[in-house]
């Protein structure tokens, strides 16, 4: 419990900065959830495992020199038929919303296992030369590869947002998931678009893991310690909007960062969940 | 079913026995461990899989009994064993606490649900974590003596996960077997229609959810001193939920003895692993599992095996001769006829808004008892509307209710099923996991105030015979056509016993041949006592069976009489057909 007391002006500041880098993390990780969870209606939680798996990729690449950002063109592709396959076998059992939340848990064991017989359960950190880099505005400081990671979950997010608005695929998607029999019935091909998403959503876990891998350390067994604050940016934002994660995520992110400089790191979880347990109660509707 | 409960104590008392062999302290520990996660899987099982309600908080309510204990051993001196039913205590109101605020939410079911307890578990372990409970460097129990229950510290703590285990089985098969637990798998398949039915699902929920809670709570407060060193970020994770899933979902969730053989399943696979040193390939092996759990076994090995041991059952009942048509049971006294005006239901003013949108804009409308009432109107006039707001799915936005002189209004669906008013849905909802005969036997535990299960059955299969459906007693509602799905709506409406019933759109979608049937069984429906509420489409029905009918038009009360004047009336023609454009000038 240590004080209370109102740090400086400038401290704030840098720390509402570093909320809005690590909620921008926190939006590109939601992306695909809740595209999955709102238009798909399957949750993944393996997502959190393949955002790790791609963070660990990625540090290999780097260590054999393969610069993080140039990996990303490897990465995503063979993310998308990951997921892809994925939603191919759940799809093939008719696996329930209920039951994809419990399919995707035993997956999310595995490949953690995977993570840790390969890469050991020791902290691992990237070197890339981005890391080293930061550039100074107004004042406060501001990393490269978090700076990164916001320009790819606004430019990605938007990009979505786009696609879901303006073309006949985001309009099939929306319908089908608004009901799929009515949408096949007026000719949306909604197994290939199931596909096509599933497979977009874990190429989205993908370079939210890369990010992760340019900006934090990484631990197998951390994938946990990410699944409450992203659920409650997934729902906060509400379920299958592109922008919603990236907005929630921000937010939640900001007011960690503040509680963490009023009182002490060890508080900052209570704040998403504080968060997602309010939104849960009071506002129901807001994630069905 | 009654050897049952003799098999578990027999098990419990053999096994008390076992740290008389003299084996390793690790066998006793694997034991332990066994146990302990029979005691945490099962009273898991009491609340989620019984109900449906997933908890993924599990970890949350176990870690309130571990702390508990800790502290009171820690920092309090209390000796062991008084501070278990502490444990269960703070888990159980903790466990209460969260569920009456949780449960009052309408759409907090399913994933909600599990997300919402999981973070419930984050919560509660950042709050120990920061506060002197923990204080971040764990609690230290190793100056604390072990009873000396058994002949060794490790047998000790085996006797005590023994007894927790036996007296949780027993609790779980007591639950299955009960009126209590029929009430916890109706909610499980259909909590709305359960609550219509007479169970009172809030508290039912938040009582299944104290035991869960105070069992766990206590195999939690166990587990402090076996751990002897007790650190939050240990406790609080999703590793206590997710592995009492596995081991349920495993063994099978919609039984009571089903996570105990997860639980031995898992934990000795777990075990086969770690002491081969290969606790990572475990955790891959525990994910695969699970998934192939799910994909090939979606009710679980036990609900697995018994399929393919049961033989084909016979359908019950064959005794009753099936030509006794008349009424069952004697039905609820209606004193017929004697008062010709008796107002058994009497509404007045009644409202009901969504959002702006006003279904029902003030109606008064009285039933008398012992006639059938035709409630007539274009569709979206509020006449489902009516009927939900009457049972009590709906709270209505002003108005009042009275049934028998009682005032009902704003009371829970559940106590107004209980004052003797059914409702059937116009989708037929049956319990979709009972069987026909079950589905019946609900309505007559909860409506009716039977008590035991096995009376209740009886009385279902006589409401079956009423219906013709007592051939397929013991097929599930699957099965059923859509006519005799109708049919099971209206079994299960009557086996409360009802003074009143509410029948929203029996006949549609039937065939003219089955209308007829239908038709035919409501006027048996009202000979036997009840007094009906008909709403319907089909006018060749509302004209033979409606002493009298009402019309709604836009949430208002339009006309009342009989059927063949209400009819006539340009205004109730206008209202289904339009207005006439190209009327003849009135002489």
């Amino acid at each position: 419990m240590s004080g209370f007391a109102l740090p400086s002006a400038s401290l704030l500041a840098q720390s509402v900065l570093s909320g809005v880098f690590v909620g921008a993390l926190y939006g590109l990780m939601g992306l695909g959830l809740s595209l999955s969870w709102g238009l798909l209606r399957l949750i993944n939680l393996a997502h959190f495992a393949f955002a790790f798996l791609a963070a660990y990729l990625c540090y290999q690449l780097a260590r054999w020199g393969v610069d993080p950002l140039l990996s990303l063109l490897g990465i995503v592709p063979a993310f998308f038929a990951l997921g892809a396959g994925l939603h191919w076998v759940m799809a093939r059992f008719k696996v329930t919303p209920f039951n994809s939340l419990l399919l995707t848990f035993g997956l999310m064991g595995i490949v953690e296992s995977i993570i840790q017989s390969i890469w050991t359960a020791d902290f691992r950190q990237l070197e890339s030369t981005y890391a080293q880099h930061k550039f100074k505005v107004a004042g406060l400081f501001v990393p490269v590869p978090e700076f990164i990671t916001l320009l790819l979950a606004v430019g990605i997010s938007l990009a979505v947002w786009a696609v879901l608005r303006f073309t006949d695929l985001g309009r099939a998607l929306r319908g089908a998931a608004e009901d799929a029999a009515i949408a096949s019935a007026f000719g949306v091909n909604q197994s290939r678009n199931a596909l096509l998403l599933a497979g977009t959503c874990t190429a989205l876990a993908s370079i939210a893991g890369v990010c992760m891998a340019l900006s934090f350390t990484l631990a197998p067994s951390q994938m946990y310690a990410w699944i409450g604050v992203v659920f409650a940016a997934v729902m906060l934002g509400g379920l299958g909007r592109a922008l919603g994660p990236l907005v929630a995520g921000t937010l939640i992110g900001v007011s960690e960062a503040i509680t963490m400089a009023v009182t002490a790191p060890s508080w900052a979880p209570i704040v998403s969940f504080t968060l997602l347990i309010m939104i849960l109660v009071l506002r129901p509707g807001r994630v069905t | 079913m009654k050897r049952t409960p003799l098999v578990i104590v027999a098990a419990g008392v053999l096994l008390a026995f076992v740290p008389m062999l003299g084996l390793p302290a690790f066998v006793d520990s694997l034991l332990y461990l066994m146990l302990h996660w029979i005691v945490l899987a099962t009273s898991w099982n009491i609340l989620s899989g019984y109900t449906g309600y997933f908890s993924f908080g599990h970890g949350a309510f176990f870690g309130a009994g571990l702390y508990t204990t800790s502290t009171l051993l820690a920092r309090y001196e209390w000796p062991f064993l008084w501070t278990l039913p502490a444990a269960a205590l703070v888990a159980a109101l903790l466990g209460v606490a969260l569920g009456a605020v949780v449960f009052r939410v309408k759409s907090v079911r399913g994933e909600l649900f599990a997300l919402l307890t999981l973070a419930i578990t984050f919560v509660i372990g950042t709050i120990v974590v920061n506060t002197p409970i923990d204080g971040g460097q764990g609690v230290s129990l190793s100056a604390v003596p072990v009873p000396a229950i058994g002949p060794t510290p490790s047998s000790t703590f085996y006797l005590l996960a023994l007894a927790c285990a036996t007296a949780t089985l027993l609790i779980a098969w007591a639950i299955f077997v009960s009126k209590f637990g029929a009430g916890l798998f109706a909610i499980h398949d259909d909590e709305d229609a359960a609550e219509v039915m007479g169970v009172p699902t809030y508290r039912y929920k938040l009582v299944a959810l104290a035991i869960s809670c105070a069992l766990a709570g206590v195999a939690g407060g166990i587990h402090a001193l076996f751990l002897s060193y007790v650190t939050a970020g240990e406790v609080f994770t999703i590793t206590v939920p997710l592995t009492v899933v596995l081991m349920s979902v495993l063994g099978g969730s919609r039984h009571w003895a089903g996570p105990a053989v997860g639980a031995v399943a898992i934990t000795a696979l777990l075990y086969s692993f770690t002491a081969a040193d290969h606790a990572v390939a475990g955790k891959a092996m525990i994910g695969a599992i699970l998934i192939a759990a799910i994909l090939f076994m979606p009710d679980g090995i036990l609900l697995r095996l018994r399929r393919l041991l049961a033989k084909p059952v016979p359908s019950p009942g064959p005794a009753h001769a099936p030509s006794t048509l008349v009424a069952p049971v004697a039905a609820a006294p209606a004193p017929a006829a004697a008062a010709p005006a008796d107002v058994l239901l009497r509404v007045r003013g009644l409202q009901k808004s969504f959002r702006g949108v006003r279904a029902l804009a003030g109606v008064d409308v009285d039933v008398r008892r012992g006639e059938i009432l035709g409630l007539l109107g274009p569709n979206g006039s509020g006449k489902s509307t009516f009927i939900n707001v009457v049972s009590g799915h709906f709270a209505p936005s002003a108005g009042a209710i009275e049934f028998e002189g009682r005032d009902l209004t704003h009371h829970a669906a559940h106590r107004i099923a209980a004052a003797g008013i059914a409702r059937t849905y116009q989708i037929p909802r049956p319990f979709a996991h009972l069987s026909v005969l079950d589905n019946v036997a609900l309505a007559t535990l909860f409506g009716g105030a039977v008590r035991d299960v096995a009376q209740a059955r009886q009385q279902a299969l006589r409401w079956l015979e009423f219906t013709g459906l007592q051939a397929k007693a013991g097929a599930r509602p699957d099965d059923l056509n859509l006519h005799q799905r109708k049919f099971l709506e209206l079994a299960r409406a009557l086996a409360s016993r009802p003074r009143l019933v509410l029948l929203d759109e029996v006949l549609c979608g039937l065939t003219p041949g089955e209308i007829d049937d239908a038709v035919a069984l409501i006027r048996r429906i009202r000979d036997q006592g009840s007094t009906i509420v008909f709403v319907e489409h089909v006018m060749r029905a509302v004209m033979a069976l409606t002493d009298r009918i009402v019309v709604f038009h836009h949430g208002e009360l339009l006309a009342e009489g009989s059927a063949s004047d209400v009819m006539q009336r340009p205004a109730v023609m206008t209202a289904y057909l339009g207005h006439a454009h190209a009327q003849p000038a009135p002489a």
